[in-house]
């Protein structure tokens, strides 16, 4: 699924020897928390105001984000990553981690809560509802999918970027909480296609 | 160099997700149900094994005794914030649809519960792979 290049312990972390320069990064970008804040407010005046084109809009949009980019990380991005020298990968990982820090929480919270509440406007949250059970295979997904992330990708992400913020961080720990990133990424984005299955199929 | 890592530490973080697992099976199993009515049997023990499991993840923090503590906290009261708004903005969305007072309180308390391991589990997460605070 993806080649993740391993890290030799005790094998200096830059090309030329000598441990890599770290780009100063902030953990939580700052003023990405602003548009978060934005997205939010946003979110539940659509839910407040039972708006349903907004609510659509934040359904559609961010979910198909949230798939979009599980599936180009974990199979575009992160064999890409998996090959790149671990000085560049960790000159990556502190530009790209602290986006996914605020962006995936954002995106996979908006989904979720505007597609309950469209789900609810148009009547598919009743057992009645002939695709009913299309319904709850999606919350199966998604369900398997919040264990995955919250439980393995999320505090491997923390982890580096805690390991990042050391004076002497730790290659040999960096790449493995990499490619655990990675590899969940890719479960995740794999299981993505069957929430476009089954999307796919509630909306036709 | 030396990780805390390296040291042999309770099995917090798998507990952790044990219990998120246990609350995404609950709220699953309550979504599905959701707005007809139904027994609520399977949800509360669901939550309150899902409880105990973050108790005990308390008590066996607290028995490590050097840990990187600072580092715990500093990640884990940001957490804590950021799920309380996620856990609070489910919750409002289930007031606002008329949930039942019944399915409410259980899925309060999955949500109360959620937000208080995820910030556990972070924290940790982070706190295992550095040096402990010096001894006071």
């Amino acid at each position: 699924m993806v080649d993740v290049a391993e890290v030799a312990p005790g094998v200096p972390p830059g090309m030329s020897g000598g441990p890599p320069p770290i780009p100063e990064f902030q953990i939580v970008p700052l003023r990405g928390l602003i548009l978060v804040a934005v997205v939010i407010v946003a979110l539940i005046v659509a839910i407040a105001g039972n708006w349903l084109w907004a609510l659509d809009f934040f359904h559609v949009v961010g979910g198909g984000m949230w798939t979009g980019i599980d599936l180009f990380v974990g199979f575009i991005i992160g064999p890409i990553i998996g090959r790149m020298s671990i000085a560049a990968r960790i000159e990556f990982s502190t530009r790209f981690m602290p986006k996914m820090l605020l962006l995936m929480p954002t995106l996979v919270t908006m989904t979720l809560a505007a597609g309950w509440q469209l789900a609810r406007h148009l009547g598919h949250l009743n057992a009645g509802y002939n695709r009913h059970g299309w319904l709850v295979a999606s919350y199966l997904v998604v369900g398997v999918m919040a264990v995955i992330a919250i439980g393995l990708l999320e505090p491997a992400n923390l982890a580096v970027l805690f390991e990042l913020k050391k004076p002497r961080p730790d290659p040999d720990l960096i790449g493995r909480l990499m490619k655990r990133f990675i590899y969940t990424a890719g479960i995740t984005g794999a299981m993505q296609v069957a929430t476009l299955v089954i999307m796919t199929r509630l909306a036709t | 160099m030396s990780t805390t890592e390296e040291r042999t530490l309770p099995p917090v973080g798998e507990l952790a997700i044990a219990t998120i697992g246990l609350i995404v099976i609950g709220g699953v199993y309550m979504a599905a149900h959701l707005p007809k009515h139904f027994s609520l049997v399977i949800p509360i023990i669901d939550l309150a094994v899902a409880v105990a499991l973050v108790v005990t993840n308390v008590v066996l923090l607290s028995r490590i005794r050097s840990f990187a503590w600072r580092t715990f906290f500093l990640v884990g009261k940001w957490a804590l914030a950021a799920y309380m708004v996620i856990s609070g903005m489910l919750v409002y969305v289930f007031a606002r649809d008329h949930t039942p007072a019944g399915p409410m309180a259980v899925l309060a308390g999955m949500l109360a519960t959620f937000a208080v391991d995820i910030p556990m589990l972070f924290g940790f997460s982070v706190a295992r792979f550095a040096a402990p605070d010096p001894p006071t």
